[in-house]
């Protein structure tokens, strides 16, 4: 019985020895970061002004009142971001799934189709945006002078949108098709050899043996698109520069001008904080759909 | 270029010469960090007078790196706080108010002092005046660049027009435009964004004899009269169609190089840029006279020091002997696409042979330059909204004007208190 104390209370340490390389990373480069943003949000900060003025919450309270300098212009921002997330999401989550329906079926080239597919995500947004800026620009851009005509794919909305998300579906839809494929892999044969001699047609396997199989791969992509089109940023900055009038300038694109380009970065840890709790809670809400339909 | 690769790593060393012993270091050559943002067409020829200066000064070695002038203006000041800062940049007139504020710059009055400069050498008194603030001395000018207008001989011939002969005045202007239109060419893209749809409304503000902010730079003052005019006259080139709308970022200077339209208001910089066109006939001209007066908006490239953690009086001296070098050199910069801002360069048969620079030199006198103040840049980009909206057709000149202005005017009011000025 002596012997055993010791271990029992090693044993207590033993899962967080495991997690402390993890918690320690984590610590210094998310957790500490971020107080340290909070707190630069509630000053005036400019890091290279010898003053930085503390101001509370007003900072915060800009951002909710008409009448400040920021009050348009971020939620113009983060309207944009919200748009392209509503219209990008569901085609990135559709997309990638058909692809990874076809890619999961056997037929001769089947590895090279999905090199095809993934290969566009290996590209920097950099090499994207200037590749489909020449692509898409309105008055002497390839894909106006194929269709002969003269939509403002760069410069007018919709099109901007039908741009920015057409060409973020074909640069990212490999990775959540990679995805699905590895969770398509995972579902029993047998379950569809089951469903077959129930006397189910293709439909009715894909709804009720593939859906429910690839539920918690679909509640990871869904949560991990969304964050990622909130994310959105470089492809706006080098296509359309958030014309026209700033319309399809992303919150980041917004935050990261605020910050980095005229140096408020109290205003802007404000906004960052805004736009992180907004996403906080369409995840929250995102995982409790997806839990309840669970049970 | 590999000497361009390994300035991180000079800068790195820059930043711990404190560490050398003093002996050591007097037998070693100085090694200078230089950054700037040249990297169009200019690039090339910084490169050049870089290598020349290298050679002719084996003292002393310069180490540069080129970043897009975005990039540039936002790493310099996390190289400054983490004493990397570069020893020597360019940086633009507009931007030397910001950073000397904001204590990325240091004063080098002695340096201008040393090299003998002053007022009277200097074609522009704003491009002098320029590169001070507060009184001091940040900036030492090294060249000008002024829009100006381009035109596309084999254009205009096809048009009937003379191709030696290009529009000087705003009437002469339309009627050539109705011409091209005639024969199915719109003349004149007009692009929605800062290049250069921006610097086309502030030439145009100034030619109307309108300003962009009062005289203390406490309010925005471009959606006047004047700038509703000029706002206007460039959004009816869209509607009478003389411009196809929503023009692409560069599209309307793509669409030049290809014979698409004749005339592009553009930076002088892109003068090589257009000489690398293969049967590519063109012509540079100052841009017409729109307005009443005469004006054009313009730019100037300045040398400056960015602070050091331990300054080194030896590499002091080793930048004053460059941007010593480099300014008596600036013929040679000159041919990149700028203008002279020293009285004896601009009156040098070595310039004098730059035909093309001399014509948009022409515009001299009348060059304006943005108002140097401690963070003009975030009001100025209320300027490019209005802009793009009224081009885009999203907006009126005059409620696109008024909206920007409002609120440039608070973005100055915050700068003003942000920066004690």
């Amino acid at each position: 019985m002596d012997t055993q104390a010791p271990i029992r209370r090693a044993g207590r340490a033993t899962p967080y020895l495991f997690l402390a390389p993890y918690l320690v990373l984590f610590g210094v480069f998310v957790v500490l970061p971020g107080l340290y943003g909070l707190w630069i949000s509630l000053h005036d900060w400019d890091f290279l002004l010898p003053r930085k003025p503390w101001v509370g919450l007003r900072n915060y309270q800009n951002l909710f009142s008409p009448e400040s300098r920021d009050f348009g212009d971020f939620w113009q921002s983060m309207k944009a971001t919200g748009l392209f997330t509503l219209f990008s999401v569901p085609f990135l989550v559709v997309v990638p799934l058909t692809v990874a329906l076809l890619l999961n079926r056997e037929f001769p080239g089947r590895t090279f189709f999905r090199a095809v597919f993934f290969a566009p995500y290996v590209l920097g947004v950099a090499v994207v945006g200037v590749l489909w800026r020449f692509l898409l620009d309105p008055n002497i851009g390839l894909i106006n002078n194929m269709l002969s005509a003269s939509f403002p794919w760069t410069t007018d909305l919709p099109w901007a949108w039908v741009s920015l998300v057409g060409m973020t579906v074909w640069w990212t839809l490999g990775f959540n098709a990679i995805i699905f494929l590895a969770g398509l892999q995972d579902i029993s044969r047998e379950l569809y050899d089951a469903a077959k001699v129930d006397g189910a047609n293709r439909w009715q396997q894909f709804l009720h043996v593939t859906l429910p199989g690839l539920k918690p791969v679909l509640l990871l992509v869904l949560t991990m698109t969304i964050l990622g089109s909130a994310n959105m940023f470089g492809q706006s900055y080098l296509v359309t520069r958030g014309a026209p009038a700033n319309e399809t300038r992303t919150a980041i694109m917004f935050i990261a001008d605020t910050g980095l380009r005229t140096f408020r970065m109290g205003n802007a840890a404000a906004m960052s904080y805004v736009l992180a709790l907004a996403l906080l809670v369409v995840s929250a809400f995102n995982f409790r759909l997806l839990r309840h339909e669970d049970m | 270029m590999t000497w361009a690769l390994g300035t991180g790593a000079a800068a790195a060393l820059g930043g711990c010469q404190e560490s050398r012993s003093p002996r050591e270091s007097r037998d070693s050559r100085v090694t200078l960090t230089f950054w700037n943002g040249f990297t169009g067409g200019d690039g090339a020829y910084i490169k050049k007078l870089v290598e020349q200066f290298n050679q002719a000064s084996p003292g002393i070695q310069v180490k540069m790196n080129i970043y897009l002038w975005a990039d540039f203006f936002q790493k310099v000041p996390g190289a400054v706080i983490s004493g990397q800062a570069p020893d020597v940049c360019v940086m633009h007139l507009d931007g030397i108010p910001t950073n000397a504020a904001r204590s990325i710059i240091m004063p080098i009055d002695d340096i201008a002092q040393s090299l003998g400069l002053k007022a009277s050498d200097y074609t522009s008194q704003e491009v002098w005046e320029g590169g001070l603030y507060k009184g001091k001395r940040y900036g030492i000018p090294f060249d000008m660049h002024p829009l100006g207008m381009y035109y596309n001989k084999g254009v205009l011939r096809r048009a009937g027009l003379d191709p030696e002969k290009p529009p000087r005045t705003g009437d002469e202007y339309m009627a050539a435009l109705e011409q091209l239109k005639g024969k199915g060419i719109q003349g004149h893209w007009m692009a929605p964004f800062l290049f250069t749809g921006t610097f086309q409304f502030e030439s145009l503000l100034w030619q109307f004899g309108g300003e962009l902010f009062d005289p203390g730079v406490t309010r925005a003052t471009f959606d006047s009269d004047a700038g509703v005019q000029a706002l206007t006259w460039m959004v009816d080139l869209v509607k009478k169609g003389y411009s196809p709308p929503n023009v692409g970022q560069d599209a309307d200077f793509i669409a030049f190089q290809n014979g698409q339209n004749a005339f592009n208001w553009n930076g002088i910089w892109q003068i090589n840029a257009l000489d690398e066109v293969p049967g590519l006939e063109w012509g540079p001209a100052p841009i017409p006279r729109i307005g009443p007066q005469e004006a054009v908006w313009g730019n100037s490239h300045q040398f400056v020091l960015m602070r050091q953690r331990s300054p080194d009086p030896r590499k002091l001296e080793a930048a004053r002997t460059f941007i010593q070098w480099m300014s008596q050199r600036s013929v040679e910069w000159l041919e990149s696409g700028k203008i002279p801002v020293l009285q004896r360069v601009a009156e040098s048969p070595e310039f004098k042979s730059l035909e093309k620079q001399g014509q948009f030199a022409r515009q001299a006198p009348y060059i304006r330059f943005p108002p140097a103040v401690a963070g003009i840049s975030d009001a100025l980009a209320m300027v490019d909204k209005a802009v793009n909206q009224a081009v885009l057709g999203k907006a009126s000149p005059a409620d696109a004007l008024k909206a920007a202005a409002a609120q440039a005017t608070q973005v100055v009011r915050d700068n003003h208190e942000k920066y004690g000025d």
